[in-house]
Protein backbone atom coordinates (compact mmCIF):
# COMPACT_ATOMS: atom_id res chain seq x y z
CA UNK A 1 0.00 0.00 0.00
CA UNK A 2 2.71 2.45 0.96
CA UNK A 3 4.53 1.48 -2.24
CA UNK A 4 1.44 2.38 -4.16
CA UNK A 5 1.27 5.76 -2.45
CA UNK A 6 4.96 6.42 -3.08
CA UNK A 7 4.72 5.60 -6.77
CA UNK A 8 1.52 7.59 -7.07
CA UNK A 9 3.26 10.55 -5.44
CA UNK A 10 6.29 10.23 -7.66
CA UNK A 11 4.12 10.26 -10.75
CA UNK A 12 1.80 13.03 -9.73
CA UNK A 13 3.70 15.31 -7.36
CA UNK A 14 4.38 17.87 -10.11
CA UNK A 15 0.69 17.93 -10.86
CA UNK A 16 -0.02 18.44 -7.18
CA UNK A 17 2.44 21.34 -7.04
CA UNK A 18 0.94 22.79 -10.20
CA UNK A 19 -2.52 22.74 -8.66
CA UNK A 20 -1.22 24.91 -5.80
CA UNK A 21 0.54 27.35 -8.12
CA UNK A 22 -2.51 27.64 -10.36
CA UNK A 23 -4.63 28.24 -7.28
CA UNK A 24 -2.39 31.15 -6.27
CA UNK A 25 -2.55 32.59 -9.78
CA UNK A 26 -6.33 32.31 -9.76
CA UNK A 27 -6.37 34.24 -6.47
CA UNK A 28 -4.06 36.86 -7.96
CA UNK A 29 -6.63 37.70 -10.62
CA UNK A 30 -9.52 37.28 -8.17
CA UNK A 31 -8.47 40.34 -6.19
CA UNK A 32 -8.51 42.60 -9.25
CA UNK A 33 -11.75 41.03 -10.46
CA UNK A 34 -13.31 41.65 -7.07
CA UNK A 35 -13.05 45.38 -7.70
CA UNK A 36 -14.41 44.90 -11.21
CA UNK A 37 -11.11 45.21 -13.09
CA UNK A 38 -10.02 42.68 -15.67
CA UNK A 39 -6.25 42.33 -15.79
CA UNK A 40 -4.63 40.14 -18.41
CA UNK A 41 -1.18 41.04 -17.11
CA UNK A 42 -0.93 38.47 -14.34
CA UNK A 43 1.03 35.98 -16.40
CA UNK A 44 3.59 38.73 -17.03
CA UNK A 45 3.78 39.50 -13.31
CA UNK A 46 4.24 35.79 -12.68
CA UNK A 47 7.08 35.85 -15.19
CA UNK A 48 8.78 38.84 -13.57
CA UNK A 49 8.55 37.07 -10.21
CA UNK A 50 9.81 33.78 -11.63
CA UNK A 51 12.83 35.32 -13.36
CA UNK A 52 13.65 37.53 -10.37
CA UNK A 53 13.52 34.68 -7.89
CA UNK A 54 15.32 32.20 -10.15
CA UNK A 55 18.11 34.65 -11.01
CA UNK A 56 18.58 35.57 -7.36
CA UNK A 57 19.01 31.96 -6.27
CA UNK A 58 21.07 30.97 -9.30
CA UNK A 59 23.36 33.95 -9.79
CA UNK A 60 23.46 35.63 -6.38
CA UNK A 61 23.05 32.56 -4.20
CA UNK A 62 20.32 34.26 -2.21
CA UNK A 63 18.33 32.20 0.28
CA UNK A 64 15.10 30.80 -1.13
CA UNK A 65 12.80 32.82 1.13
CA UNK A 66 14.49 36.06 0.18
CA UNK A 67 14.30 35.31 -3.55
CA UNK A 68 10.62 34.53 -3.22
CA UNK A 69 9.89 37.76 -1.41
CA UNK A 70 11.91 39.74 -3.94
CA UNK A 71 10.02 37.87 -6.67
CA UNK A 72 6.83 39.22 -5.13
CA UNK A 73 7.92 42.80 -4.55
CA UNK A 74 9.40 43.51 -7.97
CA UNK A 75 6.20 42.72 -9.90
CA UNK A 76 4.22 44.64 -7.26
CA UNK A 77 6.45 47.67 -7.82
CA UNK A 78 6.03 47.35 -11.58
CA UNK A 79 2.27 47.06 -11.05
CA UNK A 80 2.23 50.27 -9.01
CA UNK A 81 4.12 52.12 -11.73
CA UNK A 82 2.02 50.94 -14.66
CA UNK A 83 -1.17 50.75 -12.61
CA UNK A 84 -1.44 54.47 -11.93
CA UNK A 85 -1.91 55.44 -15.59
CA UNK A 86 -3.64 52.24 -16.78
CA UNK A 87 -6.24 51.89 -14.05
CA UNK A 88 -7.85 55.10 -15.17
CA UNK A 89 -8.92 52.93 -18.09
CA UNK A 90 -11.79 50.58 -17.55
CA UNK A 91 -13.44 47.52 -19.01
CA UNK A 92 -11.96 46.27 -22.25
CA UNK A 93 -9.43 49.09 -22.45
CA UNK A 94 -7.81 47.96 -19.23
CA UNK A 95 -7.84 44.35 -20.40
CA UNK A 96 -6.15 45.35 -23.65
CA UNK A 97 -3.62 47.63 -21.94
CA UNK A 98 -2.57 44.85 -19.58
CA UNK A 99 -2.44 42.48 -22.53
CA UNK A 100 -0.13 44.90 -24.34
CA UNK A 101 1.99 45.20 -21.22
CA UNK A 102 2.19 41.40 -21.00
CA UNK A 103 3.43 41.13 -24.58
CA UNK A 104 6.08 43.79 -23.99
CA UNK A 105 7.31 41.91 -20.91
CA UNK A 106 7.43 38.64 -22.85
CA UNK A 107 9.47 40.19 -25.64
CA UNK A 108 11.84 41.77 -23.14
CA UNK A 109 12.43 38.33 -21.58
CA UNK A 110 13.03 36.99 -25.07
CA UNK A 111 15.75 39.52 -25.80
CA UNK A 112 17.62 40.02 -22.55
CA UNK A 113 20.95 38.27 -22.03
CA UNK A 114 20.42 37.60 -18.35
CA UNK A 115 17.09 35.83 -18.89
CA UNK A 116 18.61 33.46 -21.42
CA UNK A 117 16.52 34.69 -24.37
CA UNK A 118 14.16 32.24 -26.02
CA UNK A 119 16.04 29.30 -24.49
CA UNK A 120 15.00 30.45 -21.05
CA UNK A 121 16.73 29.63 -17.81
CA UNK A 122 17.83 26.07 -17.39
CA UNK A 123 18.77 24.41 -14.13
CA UNK A 124 16.82 26.46 -11.63
CA UNK A 125 17.57 24.70 -8.31
CA UNK A 126 14.74 22.53 -7.03
CA UNK A 127 13.89 24.23 -3.77
CA UNK A 128 10.13 24.30 -3.57
CA UNK A 129 8.72 21.76 -1.17
CA UNK A 130 5.15 20.87 -0.48
CA UNK A 131 5.06 22.67 2.86
CA UNK A 132 6.15 25.93 1.21
CA UNK A 133 3.16 25.72 -1.07
CA UNK A 134 0.78 24.79 1.73
CA UNK A 135 2.13 27.62 3.91
CA UNK A 136 1.79 30.26 1.17
CA UNK A 137 -1.66 29.02 0.24
CA UNK A 138 -2.68 29.05 3.90
CA UNK A 139 -1.53 32.65 4.28
CA UNK A 140 -3.42 33.63 1.13
CA UNK A 141 -6.65 31.98 2.25
CA UNK A 142 -6.36 33.65 5.67
CA UNK A 143 -5.69 37.00 3.99
CA UNK A 144 -8.69 36.70 1.68
CA UNK A 145 -11.03 35.58 4.47
CA UNK A 146 -9.93 38.57 6.58
CA UNK A 147 -10.13 40.85 3.56
CA UNK A 148 -13.78 40.15 2.99
CA UNK A 149 -15.02 41.99 6.07
CA UNK A 150 -12.24 44.54 6.27
CA UNK A 151 -12.48 48.17 5.23
CA UNK A 152 -10.31 47.53 2.18
CA UNK A 153 -12.39 44.52 1.12
CA UNK A 154 -15.64 46.43 1.43
CA UNK A 155 -14.21 49.33 -0.54
CA UNK A 156 -13.24 46.93 -3.34
CA UNK A 157 -16.74 45.51 -3.33
CA UNK A 158 -18.25 48.99 -3.45
CA UNK A 159 -16.08 49.84 -6.46
CA UNK A 160 -17.14 46.60 -8.11
CA UNK A 161 -20.83 47.29 -7.56
CA UNK A 162 -20.73 50.85 -8.82
CA UNK A 163 -17.56 52.81 -9.26
CA UNK A 164 -19.27 56.16 -9.76
CA UNK A 165 -21.41 55.74 -6.64
CA UNK A 166 -18.33 54.71 -4.66
CA UNK A 167 -16.44 57.80 -5.82
CA UNK A 168 -19.37 60.01 -4.89
CA UNK A 169 -19.19 58.58 -1.38
CA UNK A 170 -15.62 59.78 -1.13
CA UNK A 171 -13.75 56.58 -2.02
CA UNK A 172 -10.61 57.23 -4.04
CA UNK A 173 -11.38 54.49 -6.54
CA UNK A 174 -8.15 54.64 -8.57
CA UNK A 175 -6.03 54.52 -5.41
CA UNK A 176 -7.66 51.30 -4.19
CA UNK A 177 -7.75 49.77 -7.66
CA UNK A 178 -4.01 50.30 -7.98
CA UNK A 179 -3.43 48.63 -4.61
CA UNK A 180 -5.59 45.65 -5.56
CA UNK A 181 -3.64 45.40 -8.82
CA UNK A 182 -0.31 45.51 -6.97
CA UNK A 183 -1.38 42.88 -4.44
CA UNK A 184 -2.46 40.68 -7.33
CA UNK A 185 0.94 41.20 -8.94
CA UNK A 186 2.67 40.32 -5.67
CA UNK A 187 0.73 37.04 -5.39
CA UNK A 188 1.39 36.19 -9.03
CA UNK A 189 5.10 36.95 -8.57
CA UNK A 190 5.42 34.68 -5.54
CA UNK A 191 3.54 31.94 -7.39
CA UNK A 192 5.95 32.39 -10.29
CA UNK A 193 8.94 32.13 -7.96
CA UNK A 194 7.60 28.95 -6.37
CA UNK A 195 6.81 27.51 -9.78
CA UNK A 196 10.28 28.24 -11.16
CA UNK A 197 11.88 26.36 -8.28
CA UNK A 198 10.19 23.06 -9.00
CA UNK A 199 9.93 23.03 -12.80
CA UNK A 200 13.74 23.29 -13.19
CA UNK A 201 13.30 25.31 -16.37
CA UNK A 202 11.53 28.55 -17.28
CA UNK A 203 11.11 30.25 -20.66
CA UNK A 204 9.30 33.37 -21.94
CA UNK A 205 6.66 31.20 -23.61
CA UNK A 206 5.19 30.34 -20.22
CA UNK A 207 4.31 33.96 -19.51
CA UNK A 208 2.62 35.05 -22.72
CA UNK A 209 -0.96 35.51 -23.82
CA UNK A 210 -2.22 31.94 -23.42
CA UNK A 211 -1.22 31.62 -19.75
CA UNK A 212 -2.83 35.01 -19.07
CA UNK A 213 -6.06 33.73 -20.58
CA UNK A 214 -5.73 30.47 -18.64
CA UNK A 215 -5.49 32.37 -15.36
CA UNK A 216 -8.63 34.32 -16.22
CA UNK A 217 -10.34 31.06 -17.14
CA UNK A 218 -9.54 29.51 -13.74
CA UNK A 219 -11.28 32.37 -11.96
CA UNK A 220 -14.29 32.64 -14.27
CA UNK A 221 -14.91 28.88 -14.34
CA UNK A 222 -14.81 28.60 -10.56
CA UNK A 223 -16.71 31.81 -9.93
CA UNK A 224 -15.45 35.20 -8.81
CA UNK A 225 -17.85 35.87 -5.97
CA UNK A 226 -16.00 33.98 -3.26
CA UNK A 227 -12.39 33.03 -2.80
CA UNK A 228 -13.26 29.32 -3.13
CA UNK A 229 -14.42 29.83 -6.71
CA UNK A 230 -11.01 30.59 -8.24
CA UNK A 231 -9.48 27.76 -6.20
CA UNK A 232 -12.08 25.27 -7.43
CA UNK A 233 -11.71 26.47 -11.02
CA UNK A 234 -7.93 26.23 -11.05
CA UNK A 235 -7.99 22.76 -9.45
CA UNK A 236 -10.49 21.41 -11.96
CA UNK A 237 -8.72 22.87 -14.99
CA UNK A 238 -5.32 21.63 -13.82
CA UNK A 239 -6.45 18.07 -13.18
CA UNK A 240 -8.83 17.55 -16.12
CA UNK A 241 -6.15 17.52 -18.86
CA UNK A 242 -4.29 14.86 -16.86
CA UNK A 243 -7.38 12.69 -16.46
CA UNK A 244 -8.04 12.90 -20.18
CA UNK A 245 -4.47 12.42 -21.32
CA UNK A 246 -5.64 9.50 -23.48
CA UNK A 247 -7.51 11.97 -25.68
CA UNK A 248 -4.17 13.34 -26.88
CA UNK A 249 -4.31 16.78 -28.43
CA UNK A 250 -8.11 16.75 -28.24
CA UNK A 251 -8.08 16.96 -24.46
CA UNK A 252 -7.77 20.74 -24.52
CA UNK A 253 -10.95 20.83 -26.58
CA UNK A 254 -12.65 19.36 -23.53
CA UNK A 255 -11.46 22.35 -21.45
CA UNK A 256 -13.01 24.59 -24.09
CA UNK A 257 -16.31 22.72 -24.04
CA UNK A 258 -16.47 22.90 -20.24
CA UNK A 259 -15.71 26.60 -20.34
CA UNK A 260 -18.51 27.30 -22.82
CA UNK A 261 -20.98 25.17 -20.86
CA UNK A 262 -20.12 26.87 -17.57
CA UNK A 263 -20.45 30.35 -19.04
CA UNK A 264 -23.81 29.37 -20.53
CA UNK A 265 -25.33 27.47 -17.64
CA UNK A 266 -23.51 28.57 -14.47
CA UNK A 267 -23.08 32.30 -14.98
CA UNK A 268 -21.65 32.81 -11.50
CA UNK A 269 -19.19 29.96 -11.85
CA UNK A 270 -19.09 26.62 -10.13
CA UNK A 271 -18.89 27.97 -6.57
CA UNK A 272 -21.22 30.84 -5.75
CA UNK A 273 -21.84 32.57 -2.42
CA UNK A 274 -24.81 30.40 -1.58
CA UNK A 275 -23.33 27.13 -2.86
CA UNK A 276 -22.37 25.86 0.58
CA UNK A 277 -25.67 26.75 2.22
CA UNK A 278 -27.53 25.19 -0.71
CA UNK A 279 -25.52 21.99 -0.32
CA UNK A 280 -26.26 21.93 3.41
CA UNK A 281 -29.97 22.36 2.73
CA UNK A 282 -29.83 19.65 0.09
CA UNK A 283 -28.26 17.12 2.46
CA UNK A 284 -30.64 18.04 5.30
CA UNK A 285 -33.57 17.33 3.02
CA UNK A 286 -32.07 13.95 2.12
CA UNK A 287 -31.82 13.07 5.81
CA UNK A 288 -35.39 14.10 6.53
CA UNK A 289 -36.81 12.20 3.61
CA UNK B 1 15.56 49.65 -50.43
CA UNK B 2 13.11 51.93 -48.64
CA UNK B 3 10.63 51.76 -51.53
CA UNK B 4 10.90 47.99 -51.50
CA UNK B 5 10.00 47.94 -47.82
CA UNK B 6 6.89 49.94 -48.66
CA UNK B 7 5.67 47.15 -50.93
CA UNK B 8 6.18 44.56 -48.18
CA UNK B 9 4.56 46.78 -45.59
CA UNK B 10 1.53 47.37 -47.82
CA UNK B 11 0.95 43.65 -48.34
CA UNK B 12 1.36 42.91 -44.63
CA UNK B 13 -0.70 45.89 -43.51
CA UNK B 14 -3.52 45.11 -45.95
CA UNK B 15 -3.97 41.66 -44.42
CA UNK B 16 -3.85 43.10 -40.90
CA UNK B 17 -6.55 45.59 -41.90
CA UNK B 18 -8.68 42.83 -43.37
CA UNK B 19 -8.40 40.79 -40.19
CA UNK B 20 -9.01 43.75 -37.90
CA UNK B 21 -11.98 45.06 -39.85
CA UNK B 22 -14.05 41.99 -38.93
CA UNK B 23 -12.78 42.09 -35.39
CA UNK B 24 -13.75 45.72 -34.96
CA UNK B 25 -17.13 45.24 -36.65
CA UNK B 26 -18.02 42.53 -34.15
CA UNK B 27 -17.00 44.79 -31.28
CA UNK B 28 -18.92 47.71 -32.75
CA UNK B 29 -22.14 45.75 -33.23
CA UNK B 30 -22.11 43.03 -30.57
CA UNK B 31 -19.85 44.78 -28.05
CA UNK B 32 -17.92 41.55 -27.72
CA UNK B 33 -14.19 41.00 -28.15
CA UNK B 34 -14.15 37.65 -29.90
CA UNK B 35 -10.96 35.94 -28.90
CA UNK B 36 -11.99 33.18 -31.34
CA UNK B 37 -11.17 35.43 -34.30
CA UNK B 38 -7.64 34.05 -34.50
CA UNK B 39 -8.94 30.48 -34.59
CA UNK B 40 -11.41 31.43 -37.31
CA UNK B 41 -8.52 32.98 -39.26
CA UNK B 42 -6.62 29.69 -39.00
CA UNK B 43 -9.70 27.76 -40.17
CA UNK B 44 -9.87 29.97 -43.25
CA UNK B 45 -6.23 29.30 -44.08
CA UNK B 46 -6.71 25.53 -43.81
CA UNK B 47 -9.94 25.64 -45.83
CA UNK B 48 -8.01 27.43 -48.59
CA UNK B 49 -5.20 24.92 -48.38
CA UNK B 50 -7.58 21.97 -48.71
CA UNK B 51 -9.40 23.63 -51.60
CA UNK B 52 -6.09 23.97 -53.45
CA UNK B 53 -4.45 20.65 -52.65
CA UNK B 54 -7.48 18.36 -52.70
CA UNK B 55 -9.79 20.03 -55.20
CA UNK B 56 -7.29 21.90 -57.38
CA UNK B 57 -9.22 25.13 -56.90
CA UNK B 58 -8.18 28.38 -58.52
CA UNK B 59 -7.49 31.56 -56.61
CA UNK B 60 -11.08 32.86 -56.58
CA UNK B 61 -12.65 29.60 -55.46
CA UNK B 62 -9.92 29.12 -52.84
CA UNK B 63 -10.78 32.49 -51.38
CA UNK B 64 -14.47 31.70 -51.55
CA UNK B 65 -14.00 28.34 -49.82
CA UNK B 66 -12.10 29.87 -46.93
CA UNK B 67 -14.63 32.67 -46.53
CA UNK B 68 -17.52 30.20 -46.51
CA UNK B 69 -15.90 27.91 -43.94
CA UNK B 70 -14.91 30.80 -41.66
CA UNK B 71 -18.24 32.55 -42.09
CA UNK B 72 -20.01 29.36 -41.12
CA UNK B 73 -17.74 29.01 -38.09
CA UNK B 74 -18.63 32.56 -37.04
CA UNK B 75 -22.31 31.76 -37.46
CA UNK B 76 -21.98 28.66 -35.29
CA UNK B 77 -19.98 30.47 -32.60
CA UNK B 78 -22.75 33.02 -32.35
CA UNK B 79 -25.48 30.37 -32.46
CA UNK B 80 -23.95 28.16 -29.77
CA UNK B 81 -21.87 30.34 -27.46
CA UNK B 82 -22.37 34.07 -27.85
CA UNK B 83 -26.01 34.34 -28.91
CA UNK B 84 -27.59 32.58 -25.92
CA UNK B 85 -25.72 34.93 -23.57
CA UNK B 86 -27.41 37.98 -25.09
CA UNK B 87 -30.85 36.90 -23.99
CA UNK B 88 -29.88 36.70 -20.33
CA UNK B 89 -28.28 39.43 -18.32
CA UNK B 90 -24.86 38.11 -17.50
CA UNK B 91 -21.49 39.29 -16.39
CA UNK B 92 -20.28 41.62 -19.10
CA UNK B 93 -17.20 39.47 -19.68
CA UNK B 94 -19.19 36.27 -20.22
CA UNK B 95 -19.35 36.47 -24.05
CA UNK B 96 -15.60 37.06 -24.29
CA UNK B 97 -14.92 34.05 -22.07
CA UNK B 98 -17.27 31.96 -24.19
CA UNK B 99 -15.24 32.87 -27.28
CA UNK B 100 -12.07 31.79 -25.46
CA UNK B 101 -13.75 28.41 -25.03
CA UNK B 102 -14.63 28.30 -28.74
CA UNK B 103 -11.07 29.20 -29.70
CA UNK B 104 -9.72 26.39 -27.53
CA UNK B 105 -12.13 23.88 -29.05
CA UNK B 106 -11.32 24.89 -32.64
CA UNK B 107 -7.55 25.10 -32.19
CA UNK B 108 -7.13 21.82 -30.36
CA UNK B 109 -9.42 19.98 -32.77
CA UNK B 110 -7.36 21.27 -35.69
CA UNK B 111 -4.16 20.35 -33.87
CA UNK B 112 -5.57 16.87 -33.44
CA UNK B 113 -6.29 16.61 -37.16
CA UNK B 114 -3.37 18.44 -38.74
CA UNK B 115 -0.68 18.11 -36.10
CA UNK B 116 1.94 20.76 -35.41
CA UNK B 117 3.71 20.78 -38.76
CA UNK B 118 3.67 23.62 -41.28
CA UNK B 119 1.85 23.17 -44.58
CA UNK B 120 2.54 24.90 -47.89
CA UNK B 121 0.62 25.82 -50.97
CA UNK B 122 1.78 24.08 -54.19
CA UNK B 123 4.91 25.67 -55.56
CA UNK B 124 3.47 27.51 -58.57
CA UNK B 125 0.00 28.28 -57.21
CA UNK B 126 0.74 31.96 -57.73
CA UNK B 127 3.36 32.48 -60.47
CA UNK B 128 6.39 34.28 -59.12
CA UNK B 129 6.39 37.14 -61.59
CA UNK B 130 7.01 40.66 -60.45
CA UNK B 131 6.23 44.09 -61.83
CA UNK B 132 8.08 47.35 -61.68
CA UNK B 133 5.72 50.10 -60.61
CA UNK B 134 7.40 53.47 -60.18
CA UNK B 135 10.67 51.90 -59.09
CA UNK B 136 9.05 49.48 -56.64
CA UNK B 137 9.29 45.77 -57.37
CA UNK B 138 5.87 44.33 -56.60
CA UNK B 139 5.41 40.58 -56.92
CA UNK B 140 2.20 39.28 -58.42
CA UNK B 141 1.43 37.77 -55.02
CA UNK B 142 1.74 41.12 -53.27
CA UNK B 143 -0.48 42.73 -55.90
CA UNK B 144 -3.07 39.99 -55.44
CA UNK B 145 -3.01 40.35 -51.66
CA UNK B 146 -3.32 44.13 -51.75
CA UNK B 147 -5.94 43.95 -54.50
CA UNK B 148 -8.17 41.36 -52.81
CA UNK B 149 -7.94 43.10 -49.45
CA UNK B 150 -8.87 46.46 -50.94
CA UNK B 151 -11.69 44.93 -52.96
CA UNK B 152 -13.18 43.16 -49.94
CA UNK B 153 -12.95 46.28 -47.79
CA UNK B 154 -14.63 48.41 -50.46
CA UNK B 155 -17.39 45.82 -50.80
CA UNK B 156 -17.92 45.88 -47.04
CA UNK B 157 -18.09 49.66 -46.88
CA UNK B 158 -20.53 49.70 -49.81
CA UNK B 159 -22.62 47.05 -48.06
CA UNK B 160 -22.72 48.98 -44.80
CA UNK B 161 -23.53 52.31 -46.37
CA UNK B 162 -25.79 51.51 -49.28
CA UNK B 163 -27.74 48.31 -48.67
CA UNK B 164 -30.77 47.70 -46.46
CA UNK B 165 -29.04 45.05 -44.37
CA UNK B 166 -25.93 47.14 -44.07
CA UNK B 167 -27.93 50.04 -42.75
CA UNK B 168 -29.59 47.65 -40.30
CA UNK B 169 -26.13 46.60 -39.06
CA UNK B 170 -25.21 50.23 -38.48
CA UNK B 171 -28.48 50.92 -36.70
CA UNK B 172 -27.92 47.99 -34.35
CA UNK B 173 -24.37 49.17 -33.69
CA UNK B 174 -25.79 52.55 -32.72
CA UNK B 175 -28.43 51.17 -30.36
CA UNK B 176 -29.87 47.64 -30.42
CA UNK B 177 -33.00 48.55 -28.45
CA UNK B 178 -34.01 51.42 -30.70
CA UNK B 179 -33.23 49.29 -33.73
CA UNK B 180 -35.54 46.57 -32.41
CA UNK B 181 -38.30 49.12 -31.86
CA UNK B 182 -37.90 50.20 -35.46
CA UNK B 183 -38.59 46.65 -36.57
CA UNK B 184 -35.05 45.59 -37.38
CA UNK B 185 -34.52 41.85 -36.72
CA UNK B 186 -31.70 42.47 -34.26
CA UNK B 187 -30.85 38.81 -33.63
CA UNK B 188 -30.40 38.16 -37.34
CA UNK B 189 -28.27 41.27 -37.68
CA UNK B 190 -26.01 40.05 -34.88
CA UNK B 191 -25.63 36.68 -36.56
CA UNK B 192 -25.03 38.24 -39.96
CA UNK B 193 -22.33 40.47 -38.48
CA UNK B 194 -20.58 37.50 -36.90
CA UNK B 195 -20.70 35.57 -40.18
CA UNK B 196 -19.44 38.41 -42.38
CA UNK B 197 -16.71 39.40 -39.96
CA UNK B 198 -15.54 35.82 -39.59
CA UNK B 199 -15.55 35.39 -43.38
CA UNK B 200 -13.23 38.39 -43.57
CA UNK B 201 -11.04 36.78 -40.93
CA UNK B 202 -10.92 33.62 -43.06
CA UNK B 203 -9.93 35.62 -46.16
CA UNK B 204 -7.14 37.23 -44.14
CA UNK B 205 -6.08 33.72 -43.13
CA UNK B 206 -5.72 32.41 -46.65
CA UNK B 207 -3.94 35.59 -47.79
CA UNK B 208 -1.48 35.35 -44.89
CA UNK B 209 -0.92 31.70 -45.76
CA UNK B 210 -0.08 32.76 -49.32
CA UNK B 211 2.06 35.71 -48.24
CA UNK B 212 4.40 33.67 -46.03
CA UNK B 213 3.60 30.34 -47.69
CA UNK B 214 3.21 28.57 -44.38
CA UNK B 215 0.05 27.41 -42.72
CA UNK B 216 0.03 25.87 -39.29
CA UNK B 217 -2.45 25.31 -36.51
CA UNK B 218 -1.09 27.97 -34.16
CA UNK B 219 -1.05 30.80 -36.66
CA UNK B 220 -4.15 32.25 -34.98
CA UNK B 221 -2.39 33.45 -31.82
CA UNK B 222 0.00 36.09 -33.18
CA UNK B 223 -2.58 37.57 -35.56
CA UNK B 224 -5.09 37.82 -32.71
CA UNK B 225 -2.65 39.92 -30.67
CA UNK B 226 -2.01 42.11 -33.69
CA UNK B 227 -5.72 42.42 -34.35
CA UNK B 228 -6.20 43.66 -30.80
CA UNK B 229 -3.36 46.14 -31.25
CA UNK B 230 -4.85 47.35 -34.54
CA UNK B 231 -8.36 47.95 -33.29
CA UNK B 232 -7.10 49.82 -30.25
CA UNK B 233 -4.79 51.86 -32.42
CA UNK B 234 -7.66 52.77 -34.73
CA UNK B 235 -10.35 53.10 -32.10
CA UNK B 236 -12.54 50.17 -31.13
CA UNK B 237 -15.54 49.58 -33.34
CA UNK B 238 -14.33 51.99 -36.00
CA UNK B 239 -13.89 50.55 -39.49
CA UNK B 240 -11.76 53.37 -40.93
CA UNK B 241 -9.66 53.07 -37.80
CA UNK B 242 -9.12 49.35 -38.34
CA UNK B 243 -8.00 49.96 -41.92
CA UNK B 244 -5.60 52.73 -40.95
CA UNK B 245 -4.42 50.86 -37.85
CA UNK B 246 -3.64 47.75 -39.92
CA UNK B 247 -1.48 49.74 -42.31
CA UNK B 248 0.27 51.56 -39.45
CA UNK B 249 1.08 48.25 -37.77
CA UNK B 250 2.26 46.74 -41.07
CA UNK B 251 4.57 49.69 -41.68
CA UNK B 252 5.87 49.86 -38.11
CA UNK B 253 6.68 46.14 -38.13
CA UNK B 254 8.41 46.11 -41.52
CA UNK B 255 10.35 49.30 -40.84
CA UNK B 256 11.43 48.20 -37.37
CA UNK B 257 12.69 44.91 -38.80
CA UNK B 258 14.51 46.73 -41.59
CA UNK B 259 16.06 49.53 -39.59
CA UNK B 260 16.17 48.53 -35.91
CA UNK B 261 16.14 44.83 -35.13
CA UNK B 262 13.88 41.94 -35.90
CA UNK B 263 14.06 40.86 -32.26
CA UNK B 264 12.02 43.75 -31.01
CA UNK B 265 9.35 43.71 -33.72
CA UNK B 266 6.61 42.59 -31.37
CA UNK B 267 7.80 44.82 -28.55
CA UNK B 268 7.61 47.86 -30.82
CA UNK B 269 4.06 47.17 -31.95
CA UNK B 270 2.88 46.41 -28.45
CA UNK B 271 4.86 49.23 -26.91
CA UNK B 272 3.10 51.51 -29.38
CA UNK B 273 -0.21 50.03 -28.33
CA UNK B 274 0.57 50.50 -24.66
CA UNK B 275 1.52 54.13 -25.23
CA UNK B 276 -1.61 54.83 -27.26
CA UNK B 277 -3.72 53.43 -24.46
CA UNK B 278 -2.06 55.70 -21.95
CA UNK B 279 -2.17 58.84 -24.08
CA UNK B 280 -5.34 58.38 -26.08
CA UNK B 281 -7.31 55.28 -25.00
CA UNK B 282 -10.00 55.93 -27.55
CA UNK B 283 -7.56 55.36 -30.43
CA UNK B 284 -6.97 57.51 -33.47
CA UNK B 285 -10.53 57.68 -34.77
CA UNK B 286 -12.50 56.51 -31.75
CA UNK B 287 -14.82 58.44 -29.55
CA UNK B 288 -14.42 58.24 -25.79
CA UNK B 289 -17.13 55.90 -24.65
CA UNK B 290 -17.39 54.39 -21.22
CA UNK B 291 -18.22 50.83 -21.95
CA UNK B 292 -18.38 47.81 -19.78
CA UNK B 293 -17.30 45.10 -22.12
Amino acid sequence: MSDLITSFWQTYNTLFYTVFVHGMLALSIYITLSCGQLSLGNAAFMGIGAYTAALLTMKAGAPFGLSLIAGGFLPAAVALIIGIPTLRLSGVYLAMATLGFGEVVRVVFLNMKITGGSLGLNGVPLKTELWHLILVMGILIYFFIKLRNSRFGRILEAINEDEVAASVMGIRATYYKVWAFAIGAFIAGVAGGLNAHFTFFISPREYGFEPAVDILTFAILGGTRTLWGPLAGSTILSILPELFRFLGPYRLALNGIILVLVVLYLPNGIVDRDTFSNLKKFFKKEENA
Amino acid sequence: MFLQQIANALALGAVYSLFAIGFTLIFGVLEVITLAHGAVFMMGAFAGLIAVTKFNAGLASTLLASMIVSGLAGYLIDLIAVGPLRKRKFHHLAPMIATIGCATIITSTYQGIFGAEAYRFPFDFVPSTSYDIGGIQLTLLQLIIIGISLFLMIVLIFFLNKTRWGKAVRAVAENPKTAALLGIPVEQVFRLTMSISSAFGGAAGVLTGLNFNTIHTFMGGPILHRGIAVIILGGMGDIRGAMAGGLILGFSEILSVAYISSDFRDAISFGLLFLILLVRPSGIFGKVIERKG
